[in-house]
């Protein structure tokens, strides 16, 4: 695996106007790998792309590209192209021009070009859209513009930041798939930036999670999933009900006033650990069945399962269960050993409360979707 | 369009009248004396007198695109360069660069007059070094000195603007598909800016072309251009017959010039639906 390391970041710093943005980041990146940078608004997944780029230099720290330190390579020399935020397309030239631009810069023969431009609109669905001025398109359209333009130079590394943050949710589920498809077919590296975990788990082979200029984890969708390293991780994929426990000893961990038989061990005796409960895998039962008990304070219907908010013993929990359960109920909660997950402490601990004052609009509102980051 | 309201009426009454005063009435004027004699009786005279203008016409013609272009030359990459400066300092370039439209522009002209003129500094500078003399004063190249210091900042405003305009991910994006710098330029800065462009020179040419104070003080009087035949002709209420034909063959000249630079600019802004709307030109 090692030498299939396509690029390789290595102890990057960059600062702006004295605030830190990257501290520290190291990162393998290899060949044909579908890889997002996910991350919070400001955690400085953008700067990371920007610096493979070559739009940023880093202020401390390598950057390789096959294993040649391009550091300083100007973003024209790099086999790297970006499909940008809003697309940049150029407003003066037509479709069929913005994609052959690349390619005139090369010299390419116009009959080559032509036949290059034309398979690369087949290929993002745009047949026929040649003349047409790329400010009369949708912002659907625009974007796979900016995708035909950066793939007909056929670049090693195809770099993605946010491309799909300003189309509508249906849309953006066909360009998930579209752009997973594009990724098999050419074999190019990918490399995604995102605030949107869903889109992060649904389309990577690996997930970046960044925060606060540092990466979290990194790891393929499931593990990032089902072993969050750190409160973070487990907060910001996905729901999570994070307690705090004590390891008492291999597979046995105490919370909500409960001893729990868990899979984890190689923990100190007593240590204080950090716990992840996923919404759905948390079994409601009868109270005397329950390893704890809780009373529902709310219940919310989903579609396919009801969210219900559960307090145990002043610690709000969040459950998914296809059942139907009044609120006011008290409930007993079942929790099997593979279900539990223990974390080191870390400096993320604590800052996640439970789900007391939760609610859909003020996690809508907490969207950073309209923050750009710098 | 919505209709307009009574209000939007009253509104635009006070500019209405100044319009009908300042700028219809005297165009009427023109075009009444153009086409009369001196007894007010209807003639063709006028217009046929004016093939004997033509050096005047083609010279002014001259001297404007040469003037436009030398200001192009000199305001474009520094308009580019001011656009590329921190905030701070494209504030305080921007100033420089207005600081000369503070001052009247005869009095500008007086004092390049005065720096240039045998006697000036300029000359009395090159006396005490022990160089030549340049007379620049009474020559043409005088002249479209003049012009170009005169009108440089109605260049460079307005491509700084479009600078200043342009989205920084363009360029970007053109560094990403392979351009170096001079391609990034000339592929995506220069096409970008072309409305800038074509303000600037429109709002060079017209003011070079119809200048008459300019090659009166810096052509030391030697040099005729159609403004200064036309202020000649409006001294002598004799002549005004033909003064008014030359203003009006200048003035069809000016609405051509700017009629074809629209046209350039409206190339840029049109999408693909083909030619609707004429674009904001600044004529009708």
């Amino acid at each position: 695996m090692e030498n299939d390391i396509l690029i390789r970041i290595s102890g990057v710093s960059k600062a702006f106007d004295g605030e830190t943005v990257l501290d520290h980041v190291s990162l393998d990146i290899h060949d044909k790998e579908f890889v997002t940078l996910l991350g919070p608004s400001g955690c400085g997944k953008t700067t990371t792309l920007r610096i493979i780029g070559g739009f940023e230099t880093p202020d401390t720290g390598d950057v390789f590209f096959d294993g040649k330190k391009i550091n300083d390579v100007p973003p024209y020399e790099r086999l790297v192209n970006t499909v940008f935020q809003k697309y940049a397309l150029f407003p003066h030239l037509n479709v069929y021009e913005n994609v052959a631009f690349g390619l005139r810069l090369k010299k390419t023969p116009e009959a080559e070009i032509r036949k290059k431009v034309q398979e690369m609109l087949a290929m993002v669905n745009l047949k026929g859209f040649e003349r047409r001025r790329v400010t009369t398109l949708s912002g659907g359209q625009q974007q796979r513009v900016a995708i035909a333009r950066a793939l007909v130079n056929h670049p090693r590394v195809l770099l993605l930041d946010e491309p799909l943050g300003a189309l509508d949710l249906k849309l953006r589920k066909d360009m998930q798939n579209e752009l997973k498809r594009i990724q098999r077919e050419t074999g190019i590296t990918f490399i995604y930036v995102t605030h949107d975990q869903e889109e992060a788990l649904s389309m990577s082979d690996t997930v970046v999670v960044m925060a606060n200029g540092q990466i979290q984890q990194i790891g393929s969708p499931e593990d990032i999933y089902n072993e969050p390293k750190n409160a973070f991780v487990a907060d910001f994929i996905g729901e999570s009900n994070i307690l705090d426990g004590v390891m008492l000893e291999d597979y046995k961990v105490k919370f909500s006033n409960h001893t729990f038989v868990c899979v984890d061990k190689g923990f100190a005796k007593n240590e204080k650990v950090d716990i992840v409960v996923r919404p759905e895998d948390v079994d409601v039962v009868a109270i005397d069945k329950g390893m704890i008990t809780g009373t529902v304070t709310s219940v919310t219907f989903k579609g396919d399962y009801y969210e219900i908010i559960v307090d145990v013993g002043g610690f709000k929990w969040m459950l998914e269960t296809s059942d139907h359960v009044a609120p006011e109920t008290t409930i007993g909660l079942f929790i099997e050993p593979e279900a539990i997950h223990v974390m080191k402490k870390s400096e993320y601990s604590g800052m996640f409360g439970d789900y007391s004052s939760f609610s859909d609009e003020l996690e809508h509102l907490g969207d950073p979707e309209e923050e750009v980051e710098e | 369009m919505r209709k307009t309201s009574l209000f939007q009426k009253i509104a635009a009454a006070p500019h209405i009248l100044w319009a009908i005063l300042f700028i219809v009435a005297p165009m009427i004027f023109v075009l009444y004396f153009a086409f009369t004699d001196a007894e007010g009786k209807f003639a063709l005279a006028n217009i046929a007198s004016l093939s004997q203008y033509g050096n005047v016409f083609v010279l002014s013609i001259a001297f404007a695109l040469i003037a436009t272009a030398i200001c192009l030359v000199i305001g474009y990459p520094l308009a580019y360069f001011m656009s590329r400066q921190s905030p701070r300092a494209q504030k305080i370039l921007m100033v420089l660069v207005m600081l000369p439209m503070w001052c009247n522009l005869l009095i500008r002209t007086y004092a390049l007059m005065a720096l240039l003129d045998n006697g000036g500094l300029l000359n009395a500078l090159l006396e005490k070094l022990g160089l030549h003399k340049v007379s620049i004063v009474g020559t043409n190249f005088g002249v479209i000195l003049g012009m170009v210091y005169d009108f440089l900042p109605y260049m460079v405003l307005p491509i700084f603007t479009a600078m200043t305009k342009l989205d920084k991910r363009y360029i970007e994006a053109s560094h990403d598909l392979g351009c170096n710098g001079w391609q990034t330029m000339t592929r995506v800065i220069m096409p970008l800016t072309v409305s800038g462009v074509i303000s600037g020179i429109t709002m060079v040419f017209v003011p070079s072309i119809s200048t008459f104070y300019i090659s009166q003080k810096l052509g030391a009087g030697k040099i005729d251009l159609v403004g200064d035949t036309i202020e000649r002709l409006f001294q002598n209420p004799s002549t005004y017959n033909v003064g008014a034909a030359i203003s009006l063959v200048m003035m069809l000249l000016i609405i051509i010039s700017v009629r074809i630079m629209n046209h350039f600019s409206d190339d840029e802004r049109e999408s693909g639906h083909g030619k609707s709307g004429k674009g904001g030109g600044i004529v009708p």
